[in-house]
């Protein structure tokens, strides 16, 4: 066993001691075996299909074969239930991952998600889908109504396939007016990465914005930065640093003065939900991250769904199809809340200018099902009562830490400083007393950040265990936190290593070592 | 627990007890204190949306799903309805995969990231390409990333991107949106009986051409019977030879990387959803080459500090949170969870299921094509090749009415000219086949 092992070694039993007194903790499950972990599927037992047997192609049309195991029910059941143990989820504890709006998400969205109605194919007559066309409709509307936006399209996978779409729509809306000489995108340092790759998928030149000393945009920077060739300021309200931009009607004079728009990043959406509406500050266009403000679970990554909202002086640009009310029933558009059966007809059609399709069909049905269910039951009141309470944990919790948080007044979400700490090993300490740690080293504007948002959901029992965990990192050793984390399916990970010699795959693994587990 | 809970979100846990204290601690008198909103923006108003039980909130959602009718859909074109077994559900709804965010802290997320590496392995396996990423959001994003991959890696500055004229209208769109920001432009070319017509692509292929596209099998459902001389005409120009498939195809149709693929893309969510209206997978496959300049995320192995095998995402300096304006793509929330799904559905067909499903599906769509052919004015299938899943029919009267009388009776089919329905045996079942040839009689008459 290598040093750094037996260092790991010392550093679980360490953990152990240390376990004992601290109470409550959120581990992941960790499945092993006589210290073996899951194997891979692939060194199960594999088959080798010859495709050419009885088969009803001629051979020149046909692979030769194929292989990979093949496992019964019963195995596969223990395989994938053996790696579930070996994942933190948010039900597995508290997750405040800043700007990712990890919440608790119901378990009726699932099944009413699973609802064999919701299993159309997307080539179906609008005649005979009334109900999921139905549904599109009222959830357009429940977004128009939140966001303070006129028009809503749904076509949009996620949250950055909705900023394409706003940026794309932004375009033809210059260009049908003309307005050829704006190749420019402003958007602030402190913005999501995914703002600065979509301005650039765009097309566009991408102007990065300073903050000023109090972290919110510097209106003389953006003064400096607007111009005629500016098509739009992508902007995050409350910002990464969870602070509300206080001149935000100036900010919207500012850019419509020179003929730009203004795009929202609907991320931080759970910090105004019910209070502020991005169309009363002045947006012309915004995404929502309906997987975020409106809990639909994360999925290990996706999918997600990024619905975009427009004024009304750029509906026609949205991408095809929406949904409407057929003509005849115009007039009539207002929600009839429990009004159940009414013979209202509901259909597709492209916008008058339409940028056309962002995805091959309508986007991630199941997520939009989700996030209506969960708005439909929330309403007002409990819109109103997520943002008030995720708010009011990000503060308590901000205020319970001995890391230095810089700036504020902090809205849903605070970026915290290690300091002299290295923010990584930070994390990876808090892994050690089983939390899930917050997003690290961004914004960037905060050395060592610790970017935090515990949302709504969590109690203030759990925030005063993320604070006890934050207190301890703070409080540990060099050495703690470089042998760090102790107590999880597995130890640090050798990063440099992975990216040096990818192995993507397990035939790149057989092709690289004798897949010898050296645990 | 101390006081009551809150009304008002009833996924918030707090008590007033706890409400009061939290405030104290913070120094602040009521939550609204907390928040820094100019009067100006502050919204006064109501949505007017009425919040429910989760009971009232279930059935408005059945209630509203009840509007839908119940119909046999003989659809595909480019998305299928394939059986997916319940163990699918079962293990995905599995909360620590369903409640987990991207896996940026490996050591907690180990079992994801090993399924994810495993949907990688498949996708390897399935398309002889050297590496897979692990999703993209569906077929049409993923032709897009494609094109902009040909645009960073190939060394002229061509501008032609070579479609065939069937593309999918929602695939062309998208792959338009796509390379907007860039000098790329999509054109098409000409198809013959449903398959290239590789003589007139090679008139218009040419040094400008930064990729060519062709589908296998195609929208239409026909068979590619030439792709190795495609590819070989695509490299000749040193354009990027783009093939779209899907995970079923690809088990018994030939392998991309033997007829040349630089970059294999498609919906493999064929495998692990229903039809969920459209919702998607994007696999995107290439060529060891184009590492570094491959969109999404990847899922590499490595070892922890006690040198255990581990998994983590890798080569992130790729990516848009990192490398920003830079970025191979913009793309940050996928489909993790979808991938998933696939690799579960796949692995419990095992190869042997996957080979006998996409051979039943030339099987069955060829038996059901002489079936329709059988009956009075039609012709089944219009094009003279071999077919997977589905294929073209030809009605001696008006299609759309053909097709709203089949409604009528129960059955979905596309209309895809004046004279011709498509059909789809995938996720059929032979009773409802029946069914349809008896319905489908009956219309014709």
């Amino acid at each position: 066993m290598s040093d750094q092992g037996r260092r790991g070694e010392q550093g679980r039993e360490r953990e152990q001691e240390q376990g004992e007194r601290q109470g409550r903790r959120y581990d992941q499950a960790r499945y092993v075996s006589n210290g073996h972990y899951e194997p891979l599927l692939s060194e199960k037992d594999s088959t080798r299909v010859d495709v050419g047997d009885d088969s009803p192609l001629p051979d020149d049309l046909t692979r030769d074969s194929l292989e990979f195991p093949e496992l019964s029910e019963p195995e596969l059941a223990r395989h994938y239930t053996r790696l579930s143990q070996m994942i933190y989820g948010i039900d597995s504890g508290p997750y405040p991952l800043g700007s990712c709006t990890m919440k608790y998400n119901p378990k009726f969205t699932e099944d009413v998600a699973a609802l064999d109605a919701a299993a159309v194919h997307p080539d179906r007559s609008a005649g005979s889908i009334q109900g999921t066309l139905e549904l599109c409709y009222r959830l357009q509307d429940y977004l128009a109504r939140i966001g303070g936006m006129d028009a809503v399209t749904l076509q949009p996978p996620a949250g950055a396939a909705g900023e394409f779409v706003g940026i794309r729509v932004a375009s033809a809306y210059h260009e049908h007016n003309g307005d050829d000489q704006r190749d420019e995108v402003i958007v602030p340092e402190s913005a999501h990465g995914t703002n600065f790759a979509t301005a650039s998928l765009g097309g566009y030149d991408v102007v990065t914005l300073p903050s000023d000393d109090g972290g919110r945009v510097d209106l003389e920077a953006l003064e400096a930065a607007l111009s005629e060739r500016t098509a739009a300021l992508m902007l995050t309200n409350p910002n990464t640093l969870g602070l509300f931009e206080r001149n935000i009607t100036e900010i919207a004079e500012m850019v419509h003065d020179v003929g730009g728009l203004l795009y929202y990043d609907g991320a931080n959406l759970n910090a105004l939900l019910g209070r502020a509406r991005p169309g009363d500050m002045g947006f012309d266009v915004m995404h929502y991250n309906v997987h975020k403000t409106f809990a639909t679970p994360h999925g290990g990554g996706g999918p997600g769904a990024g619905p975009v909202g427009v004024v009304d002086e750029l509906a026609p640009f949205l991408p095809e199809p929406r949904v409407r009310l057929r003509e005849r029933e115009r007039g009539d558009e207002g929600e009839s809340e429990g009004d159940g059966e009414d013979e209202s007809e509901y259909e597709l059609f492209a916008p008058e200018h339409s940028i056309g399709h962002v995805h091959g069909f309508q986007g991630n049905w199941l997520v939009l099902v989700k996030a209506f269910a969960y708005i439909a039951r929330l309403g007002d009141e409990g819109l109103l009562d997520a943002s008030a309470k995720a708010v009011l944990n990000a503060n308590y919790l901000a205020s319970q830490i001995d890391y230095e948080v810089p700036y504020g007044p902090f809205h849903h979400e605070f970026v915290a400083s290690a300091g002299d700490q290295d923010a990584a090993d930070v994390a990876r300490r808090m892994l050690d007393f089983g939390v899930h740690p917050p997003t690290t080293k961004w914004p960037e504007i905060v050395p060592q950040a610790l970017m935090t948002e515990p949302t709504e959901v969590e109690s203030k029992e759990t925030l005063d265990t993320l604070a006890k965990a934050f207190q301890q990192a703070a409080a540990s050793s060099d050495d703690e936190l470089e042998s760090a984390p102790n107590r999880t399916a597995v130890g640090r990970i050798d990063q440099t290593s992975a990216a040096r010699n990818p192995r993507l795959s397990w035939q790149a693994l057989e092709d690289t070592d004798s897949g010898e587990d050296s645990a | 627990m101390n006081g009551t809970r809150t009304t008002g979100s009833p996924y918030a846990p707090h008590t007033d007890d706890d409400t009061a204290a939290m405030l104290e601690a913070v120094g602040a008198d009521s939550v609204d204190d907390l928040f820094d909103i100019p009067s100006a923006v502050w919204f006064d108003d109501e949505f007017g949306i009425d919040a429910r039980t989760e009971r009232e909130a279930r059935q408005l959602v059945r209630q509203t799903f009840e509007r839908n009718d119940d119909l046999v859909e003989l659809l595909g074109r480019g998305h299928y309805g394939y059986y997916v077994p319940s163990l699918v559900d079962h293990l995905a709804d599995r909360s620590e995969f369903l409640t987990s965010y991207t896996q940026y802290q490996p050591e907690v997320s180990q079992g994801f990231l090993q399924a994810l590496f495993e949907y990688q392995s498949l996708l390897v396996e399935l398309t002889g390409l050297e590496i897979a990423n692990c999703s993209m959001y569906d077929a049409a994003t993923a032709l897009g990333e494609a094109a902009t991959l040909a645009d960073r890696v190939r060394d002229t500055s061509g501008h032609r991107v070579l479609v065939p004229d069937l593309l999918l209208e929602g695939r062309r769109s998208t792959l338009e949106n796509y390379v907007a920001g860039t000098d790329l432009e999509v054109e098409t070319y000409p198809t013959d009986d449903s398959t290239v017509d590789v003589e007139a692509l090679t008139d218009t292929i040419d040094e400008e051409v930064v990729l060519c596209y062709v589908e296998n099998p195609t929208v239409r459902g026909t068979i590619e019977e030439r792709l190795a001389e495609i590819g070989d005409l695509a490299h000749e120009h040193d354009a990027l030879y783009v093939l779209g498939s899907d995970p079923v195809a690809l088990s018994l149709l030939q392998r991309p990387a033997d007829v040349g693929a630089d970059v294999v893309v498609g919906d493999a969510s064929v495998l692990g959803l229903p039809t969920s209206y459209g919702m998607g997978l994007g696999l995107f496959a290439t060529r060891e080459s184009y590492l570094r300049q491959v969109p999404g995320r990847l899922v590499g192995v490595s070892e922890d500090a006690t040198d255990r095998r581990a998994f983590t995402l890798t080569l992130q300096t790729r990516e848009q949170h990192i490398r920003r304006e830079r970025a191979t793509s913009n793309i940050c929330t996928n489909q993790a969870w979808v991938a998933l799904r696939t690799a579960m559905h796949a692995a419990s067909l095992g190869p042997t299921g996957l080979v006998d499903l996409a051979k039943r599906d030339v099987t069955r769509a060829k038996e059901f094509a002489a079936r329709i052919d059988d009956l009075d004015g039609t012709t089944a299938p219009v094009d003279d090749r071999h077919h997977l899943r589905e294929f073209v029919v030809h009605v001696d009267q008006p299609a759309r009415v053909i097709a709203n009388d089949l409604e009528e009776r129960g059955f979905a089919v596309h209309v895809v000219g004046e004279h011709e329905l498509q059909v789809c045996v995938a996720g059929v079942s032979d009773e409802q086949l029946d069914a349809f040839v008896e319905a489908f009689t009956e219309v014709l008459r």
